[in-house]
């Protein structure tokens, strides 16, 4: 056992070999299952838990390994422009009620935050620490410093909105009679960013376009705003 | 060497997005500055669509993988997250869908609303 640990813990391929395998054991139970929570991101991530703690590997061997599926992440969301460029018509047509509805999914996550601290009696720290949860992890982090927030914290928090964002998507937008497809993308983007996109996009074009596009605007605005939100509410 | 060329875009355009976010004094990502340098190189002609499209494509496609490493790290964090569960997984779970009907009722009640004016206008 503990040779099996020292081998894989030096391994260069493991970590990246578990995450595609562990994935792929995920996409498997969804097409089988078809349910929502069988969703391949939540499943990958319980099952390399479960491996990593059953051999004792450390997060950061796996890391070792896994961080080079992490720099893909860059140039991915760079390619969200695609799709962004193939429907440029549909977002001149619309700008109006996009920016309005990311507005409104920024001013509303600021009251929901604010309201929990209150409920909670929780102090500034922890409300700019929630604050950026439904942004992208890369700006939610720097707002969170800047702010006074717990940076790991956010983090933490950006990935779990993210799997959330991407398994109740498609409950959320049938159940809420979303079924404008810009509607639908906007709603996933500004909510729970490019995990969140990542459903938006098997959705279908549209979708997929304009939650990428959300999750820019969304980052930037709330740079601007949680600052601001932080002086005024504290 | 279609698939060499079109990364190689792809890869070039998330180099300066790396290098404007350590020379501009803004709190925007690399990914960010990317997404909009293409944005741009696409509607001014200086990339064609079709010198991009495939890699993009398979790089959308495998986007949901690459989060599972970073979201592994919430192993790490498990011992500070204990302390704030309650209102985190409020926060998490309500308040992510809450964000989620809010923002798409608004965009598709404007949108809907707009389209009923041009329809009367025309």
């Amino acid at each position: 056992m503990n040779n099996i640990a020292v081998i894989l813990s030096d391994s260069l391929f493991f970590g990246m070999t578990v995450s595609l395998l562990c994935y792929g054991v995920g996409l498997f139970i969804k097409d089988r299952t078809k349910l929502a929570i069988a969703n391949p991101i939540l499943i990958g991530f319980l099952l390399v838990v479960c491996i990593l703690k059953l051999f004792h590997i450390s997060y950061d061997s796996y890391m070792n390994g896994a961080k080079y599926l992490s720099y893909l992440l860059t140039p991915a969301t760079v390619c969200l422009a695609v799709p962004l460029y193939e429907k440029l018509k549909l977002l001149r047509d619309n700008i109006i009620a996009i920016f309005l509805g990311i507005v409104a999914a920024i001013a509303t996550n600021v009251l929901v935050v604010w309201l929990l601290c209150i409920a909670f009696t929780l102090d500034e720290t922890i409300f700019a620490t929630f604050i950026p949860k439904s942004i992208t992890t890369a700006i939610g982090m720097v707002v969170s410093q800047e702010t006074g927030g717990i940076e790991t914290i956010t983090v933490a928090l950006i990935c779990i909105t993210g799997i959330v964002g991407n398994i109740v998507a498609e409950i959320v937008c049938k159940l809420c009679k979303i079924d404008e497809p810009i509607a639908k993308g906007i709603a996933i983007g500004s909510s729970s960013h490019v995990l969140g996109t990542a459903k938006a996009v098997e959705m279908g074009d549209t979708e997929g376009a304009m939650s990428g596009l959300a999750v820019a605007v969304s980052g930037i605005l709330t740079v601007i705003v949680a600052p601001m939100m932080l002086e005024w509410l504290y | 060497m279609r698939y060499v060329k079109q990364f190689a875009i792809i890869i070039l355009i998330s180099f300066v997005g790396e290098l404007l976010k350590e020379f501009l004094p803004f709190l925007v990502p690399a990914s960010i500055y990317g997404l909009i340098l293409m944005l741009i190189a696409l509607t001014t002609g200086l990339i064609k669509l079709e010198q991009v499209k495939d890699a993009s494509t398979f790089l959308l496609d495998a986007m949901p993988v690459m989060f599972l490493p970073a979201t592994v790290g919430l192993m790490e964090d498990w011992d500070v997250l204990k302390s704030i569960m309650i209102p985190a997984a409020i926060a998490c779970i309500f308040g992510t869908i809450i964000v989620m009907v809010m923002s798409g009722r608004v965009t598709q009640w404007i949108i809907r609303m707009l389209n009923k004016r041009r329809g009367k206008n025309e």
